[in-house]
């Protein structure tokens, strides 16, 4: 078995290219490692991942919603559809964790496990771990390397806080799931406050009336455009459980990826979402003030855009700005 | 009136069984033809894992699985095997089977149809009790909604054809192993009760003039613990409750169609690995909790062995068991009195306060929606793994007193153990290539055409949804096999993983002790290799006992640990795959069933195949020291059997066992 620490990143890059599951793996422990020692390490992994075409190949898929909404099995049902399709699948199922003890159990994979595992299906369960309602900072560069690997890659997260803003800068397309009959949700439609989702799923379409009209109403509380070049946000009604729904709002999700594609919105979205990764990481080393110093959120993320170079060099050349 | 009546007017005994079966069908039945000429006067077979959750001997989840934990039967020739020379007219059987009722039912009553006795002599249990498996005892197959219907077809089935046959014992018997508090287990089995009482009534299999017969018929599987008085009152206020649902809800007036009839086998969670032979005492209190009380008396009891805790009982262990409810039912006077309670004020209180605390948790689970909504959701499953977690935690601290673990626990050494069995049933190992070659010798002697046929109209009655026993009964007339009967259904049905429960909130508060040391010491461990700890609790096999498995994880999760923990069930392709996708330090594996070395040695296989062969990984479950060596060699680090009670030790070993892999200093034991 080939030690992937010890190889040439290129040759690393490759096999995780072709879903090799050790080399996948050995890249996701390392950008776990939070030693500083390993960090030009991380920093030579994603130069050689820049070969991999970020800004074009794949997708992306944010999945979030409130606890109990079903979304593990919602992403579980979308994910054997694709599979079935010849997609290749890239999960990275978040739990929170315990604000005290800093463990967590994570059980999504249970909603994945298949006697028989699948080549073309790689599972990732990261736990919150302290990031104040959002998500875990790592999140971002293991997306990045099962992106290299997988087709399709499935960010699943609890929709507390933060953490359904951060997935949407993270994904491609983002998908809200709905519990039938909760209100807080067209509350915060209806107050623009969320303009996140691409697409809605009213999950649990087994119940019934209450589903049904639950969608109704979302529809309805959707803002209405008379552009017909912007996206429609789509409200899908579908049953993980009875598995009903989940090729439409499957397609449905792909159609957004073209979407993007064809008016050119991809290369931007991965833009932005490594941006917001380094807005992150600049926040979490020199707070507020440190952003400030270099010219606010909106300055950086601009600034980021038009840099060249591995996420980490970009990250560097803003750090060496505040520490002279 | 008086009190006491002697001679023939002493109350009959109840029922007096032995769960047992194992290796084949052959050495069953000569183990129950033993048992019967003891004085034994019922049989309880015990049906091995693969038989439970419909596989055959040669599916590769059957591995090492075979005529363990009870005997495997796969067609009818078995079932004849078993019951050799066994009349099945005088016989009253009962079959602890779930997922897969129906079939072994129809096996059941295929037999008597060739042996010419009529099905309607036929007595006998099936346990049949679904819920309860997703709760605890995890031989599930179907989700909840198809597997309730096969439960309403045995239960309208029987109630028409085999009028003495209890088709459902509900259970409350493995909440309490797994758990539930007196409250939750009167609780949670009367709302099963209820759930498939109205199953029944509103299918439309069954008449409504009818409806009594079918409440008749249900009978309950109870679980007796140490405190012994208040197990005692349990037991009263299941029997006054059932009657209420009985009257007010199904709207029974005939008295006998509402009495509240259970079978008991007494606790195995509370026996312990040390000082085995205290075990025999606790036996036997358990039992007087469920005979004392004439109007809530068990019909029906099999107690385990003392030995249990170490491994299989041997055929004199069960012997003592059997010995033990002799002595009871015939030296002492307990059959010449009426209820020794009446009247009592003190048990009446506390039956009263265990009525009302169950009512309450019954009226919580309508909340839910209802019994299968509140599993679904995993309600129940958190209520239990919490009141789990409770106890454990109280022995840990000494406010739950267990003689032999935490108190008193000076010994001098035992002459009950030791020798050259280890005092307990070794497995034979050629069990598993003996019943895959009858297997095919049968395959090949059946005739083709019918056992196509017959797997025709079941697929057909499953489709469309009408009952399924009688085209399961033609099924086991044309030689079908448990696998291909399971392989239909599941195709018909689609198969279910339950929750896991583990998800309760974790423990912040109060004293920490021991546990606040591990949290340092699992954090320390992180900084040092550079990420959080992470380890994966894994159950290989098709044992379901998933309990300490459960437990282990919350554990783990309390002092830090990043936890992925995936259910029952789960092959060693499955385990290795994930530990390798999730990046853990270390895998902790749950095995119950015996099968340890056959999933070990595949375990070791698949981790070296993903390229991950130097993980570290623990092993939990009841493994015997003479197989200790083997599984060190396969790589096991660390073994722990169930005389490691103090978990807190246990996760201290397993931060040490990270730590030596990662190439740190170990920390030795907590003070």
């Amino acid at each position: 078995m080939t030690d992937w620490m010890n190889t040439d990143s290129g040759q690393w890059v490759e096999a995780i290219g072709k879903s090799d599951r050790l080399a996948v793996a050995t890249a996701l422990n390392l950008i776990d490692d939070r030693r500083p020692v390993k960090q030009p390490e991380v920093g030579k992994l994603f130069a050689a991942l820049e070969t991999t075409g970020q800004y074009e190949k794949g997708h992306v898929v944010g999945i979030t919603g409130p606890p109990g909404a079903g979304k593990s099995s919602l992403a579980s049902a979308m994910a054997e559809n694709w599979l079935k399709d010849g997609y290749s699948v890239g999960i990275i199922a978040i739990d929170p964790s315990s604000p005290f003890s800093g463990g967590a159990l994570l059980g999504d994979r249970l909603r994945m496990t298949r006697s028989d595992p699948h080549n073309g299906l790689f599972i990732r369960s990261l736990s919150s771990r302290g990031e104040k309602g959002g998500l875990s900072p790592q999140a971002w560069p293991m997306s990045r390397v099962l992106l290299a690997g997988y087709d399709i890659v499935i960010i699943e997260t609890v929709g507390v806080g933060q953490s359904e803003i951060d997935v949407s800068h993270m994904a491609d397309t983002t998908c809200l799931v709905v519990q039938p009959g909760s209100g807080d949700t067209i509350q915060f439609l209806k107050a623009g406050i969320m303009e996140i989702p691409d697409i809605l799923a009213v999950n649990k379409a087994d119940l019934g009336h209450i589903a049904t009209s639950t969608a109704d109403e979302l529809r309805l509380a959707l803002p209405d455009s008379d552009d017909t070049e912007s996206w429609k946000v789509g409200v899908e009604v579908v049953s993980a459980s009875h598995h009903t729904g989940i090729d439409k709002l499957s397609d449905s999700v792909l159609n957004h990826r073209k979407w993007l594609a064809e008016h050119n919105g991809l290369e931007d979205c991965r833009k932005r979402s490594e941006a917001a990764w380094g807005v992150k990481r600049l926040l979490e080393q020199f707070g507020q003030y440190g952003l400030e110093q270099l010219g606010g959120d909106d300055q950086i993320i601009d600034k980021w855009i038009g840099l060249t170079g591995s996420p980490y060099e970009k990250l560097e050349s803003f750090v060496k700005t505040l520490v002279k | 009136m008086s009190e006491r009546n002697v001679g023939t007017n002493r109350d009959r005994p109840w029922l007096m069984r032995t769960y047992s079966g194992h290796t084949s069908a052959k050495a069953s039945n000569e183990l129950y033809k033993k048992n019967l000429a003891k004085g034994q006067t019922g049989l309880s077979v015990a049906f091995d894992l693969p038989t439970q959750t419909g596989y055959d001997a040669d599916h590769p989840l059957a591995r090492g699985e075979v005529g363990k934990v009870g005997v495997p039967i796969a067609h009818l020739e078995d079932m004849d095997t078993l019951f050799n020379e066994i009349p099945l007219d005088a016989m009253n059987t009962s079959m602890t089977i779930n997922a897969t009722a129906a079939w072994l039912l129809s096996l059941y009553v295929a037999l008597a149809e060739r042996r010419n006795i009529d099905p309607a002599l036929l007595k006998g249990t099936t346990q049949n009790d679904i819920v309860k498996e997703y709760l605890s005892r995890g031989t599930y197959i179907f989700p909840p909604e198809p597997s309730v219907k096969l439960t309403v077809d045995t239960i309208a089935y029987t109630v028409k054809h085999l009028p003495k046959w209890n088709p459902i014992n509900v259970c409350s018997y493995h909440l309490q192993e797994a758990g539930a508090t007196p409250m939750q287990e009167l609780g949670y089995a009367l709302g099963t009760a209820q759930t498939i009482v109205d199953a029944v009534r509103d299918s439309g299999q069954i008449d409504a003039k009818d409806l009594p017969k079918v409440v008749g018929r249900i009978s309950f599987f109870l679980n007796s613990g140490i405190r012994f008085i208040e197990e005692t009152c349990k037991v009263r206020a299941f029997g006054e409750l059932w009657e209420h649902i009985c009257r007010k809800r199904y709207k029974i007036d005939d008295p006998r169609m509402c009495r509240f009839r259970y079978g008991v086998q007494v606790n195995s969670l509370g026996l312990t690995e040390s000082q085995p032979e205290n075990n025999v005492q606790r036996i036997i209190l358990e039992m007087m909790a469920v005979t004392l009380s004439k109007d809530a008396r068990a019909r029906a009891i099999q107690l385990p062995a003392w030995n249990e805790a170490l491994g299989l009982p041997r055929p004199w262990d069960q012997q003592w068991a059997l010995r033990m409810q002799q002595v009871l039912a015939f030296e002492t006077d307990l059959l010449e009195y009426g209820d020794i309670f009446e009247g009592s004020v003190v048990i009446d209180k506390k039956v009263r306060s265990l009525k009302d605390q169950a009512v309450a948790e019954l009226e919580r689970v309508k909340l839910e929606g209802g019994m299968l909504q509140a599993v679904e959701s995993g309600y129940i499953k958190r209520q239990l793994v919490r009141s789990q977690a409770e106890r454990l935690r109280a022995i840990e601290r000494g406010d739950h007193k267990v003689v032999g673990i935490n108190c008193f626990t000076e010994s001098e050494p035992s002459p009950l153990t030791g020798g050259d069995d280890g005092q307990i049933l070794k497995s034979d190992p050629k069990a598993e290539k003996d019943q895959i070659q009858r297997l095919m010798a049968h395959r090949k002697r059946r005739v083709g055409e019918e056992v196509e046929n017959a797997l025709e109209q079941l697929r057909q009655s499953a489709n469309t949804g009408e009952n399924i026993m009688p085209a399961s009964i033609r099924c086991a007339h044309a030689g079908v096999t448990t696998g291909e009967w399971g392989k239909v259904m599941r195709e018909a049905f689609g198969e279910y993983r339950a929750p896991t429960g583990v998800d309760v909130g974790a423990r912040s508060k109060g004293d920490l002790g021991k546990i606040a040391a591990l949290r340092k010491r699992v954090q320390t461990t992180g900084e040092e290799v550079g990420r959080p700890v992470r380890m994966l609790v894994g159950k290989p096999g098709l044992d379901g006992h998933s309990n300490g498995a459960e437990q282990i994880a919350i554990k783990a999760r309390d002092i830090g640990i990043e936890v992925v923990y995936e259910g029952i069930r789960l092959t060693a392709r499955q385990i290795a795959v994930a530990a390798l996708e999730e990046g853990v330090h270390i895998i902790g594996l749950s095995v119950l069933s015996g099968s340890h070395l056959e999933l070990v040695r595949d375990l070791a296989g698949d981790l070296e195949k993903y390229g991950i062969k130097d993980l570290p990984f623990v092993i939990g479950g009841i493994i015997p020291p003479e197989d200790e060596d083997e599984l060190k060699s396969l790589g096991a680090v660390g073994i722990f059997t169930p005389k490691d009670t103090e978990i807190n030790d246990v996760m201290a070993q397993v931060v040490d066992h990270i730590r030596e892999y990662k190439g740190l200093e170990v920390m030795g034991s907590l003070q």
